[in-house]
């Protein structure tokens, strides 16, 4: 497939990346994390040789770079584990067709408990499978789908956001 | 929640863009303006959006796919070309990078094209001779539609030896009111 223009990725993710962001490291540290990713993302465009995935492979960058940020600041090693585990989740298999989420969602996402917005993010936001979200939370994958259930069922009843999955 | 930050002065600053481009309003439309390094690689007209995403993946497979909007990497070319529009500027003195012109005939007749003076007019016939192949007109009409300078590699000062416009990238009209600008045509002449 011939390139995409690079101004295209950022179009069609930049919301996505940011709020991916704010959700990881907070609304203070995202800001700096979303220039980084970005910037790694330009220099690394041209080298890059699979195209097909490149959503996933944004939120890759995005992932480590809110890691780096984690390890610096060393915080919750459950929410570190969480965001090793973007970097090697599976390709998105389905794409949301309106493409970005509303923004009460995202705030809702962010009110969540570090367990279930970790596991909700992973499941839902990256695609990734349970054994996936399971293996990188370093739980069962009984606990990962309570986790994402939980998550789920908050954001309904106290936000009453309904995400169809 | 707030959208995420602008990063076009980081990538300014970055130095990683290879082509930067802008899209804006002209008296003859909308117009797609794409730089590299080296000077002004390309001048687009485009209607829809669909314009803009052709012309941008056309850029990104031939040049780089680094290709970003930057409005001020594109500032000398937008002020000349208001300039020019405005009938104060008769030749234009951005540097230019013929990287998506094709070699061959067709940069010669793109390079001889570049220099008909302001206000003049050439026919096919006589720009396929000074490119070298005076029989090769028909060539010469292709080579000029494939401009991809239009406005700034004057490919409108090119008209059939019998008066008629020939052809134009951006269709009759625009060359019609590009030839007005130069004082070759009356305002309302017909064709």
């Amino acid at each position: 497939m011939a390139p995409l223009p690079f101004q295209r990725l950022l179009d069609d993710h930049g919301h996505d990346v940011y709020r991916f962001l704010v959700a990881s490291v907070g609304r203070a540290d995202a800001e700096d994390c979303y220039q980084e990713t970005w910037l790694a993302a330009l220099r690394a465009y041209p080298k890059l040789a699979h195209t097909d995935n490149l959503r996933g492979w944004l939120f890759t960058i995005a992932a480590h770079k809110a890691l780096d940020l984690q390890r610096r600041r060393q915080r919750a090693p459950r929410l570190l584990a969480a965001l090793g585990a973007a970097a090697t989740a599976p390709p998105a298999e389905r794409q949301r067709p309106e493409g970005r989420l509303s923004e009460d969602l995202w705030a809702a996402i962010c009110g969540l408990a570090p367990k279930q917005r970790a596991a909700v993010v992973l499941r839902h936001l990256l695609d990734a499978d349970y054994p996936t979200v399971a293996a990188t939370m370093a739980i069962s994958e009984a606990a990962a789908r309570r986790n994402v259930h939980e998550g789920l069922k908050r954001l309904r009843e106290e936000h009453g956001v309904e995400w169809s999955t | 929640m707030s959208g995420p930050p602008d990063l076009t002065e980081a990538f300014a600053r970055s130095g990683l863009i290879d082509v930067a481009y802008v899209v804006e309003d002209s008296p003859l439309g909308r117009l797609l303006l794409a730089a590299t390094a080296t000077g002004l690689v390309c001048v687009q007209y485009v209607r829809t959006e669909s314009d803009v995403e052709e012309a941008l993946e056309l850029i990104a497979r031939r040049l780089s796919p680094r290709v970003l909007r930057a409005p001020s990497r594109l500032e000398a070319p937008r002020r000349e070309l208001d300039e020019f529009f405005a009938g104060q500027r008769r030749e234009f003195a951005i540097p230019l990078d013929l990287a998506l012109v094709k070699s061959g005939f067709t940069r010669r007749v793109l390079e001889q094209t570049a220099r008909i003076p302001f206000g003049e007019t050439v026919s096919y016939r006589e720009i396929a001779c000074r490119s070298g192949n005076d029989r090769a007109y028909r060539a010469a009409g292709t080579a000029l539609g494939s401009n991809p300078l239009p406005i700034v590699v004057p490919c409108h000062r090119v008209l059939h030896s019998g008066g008629g416009l020939g052809g134009y990238t951006g269709g009759l009209q625009i060359k019609r009111r590009l030839l007005e600008i130069e004082g070759v045509l009356e305002p309302g002449d017909g064709d």
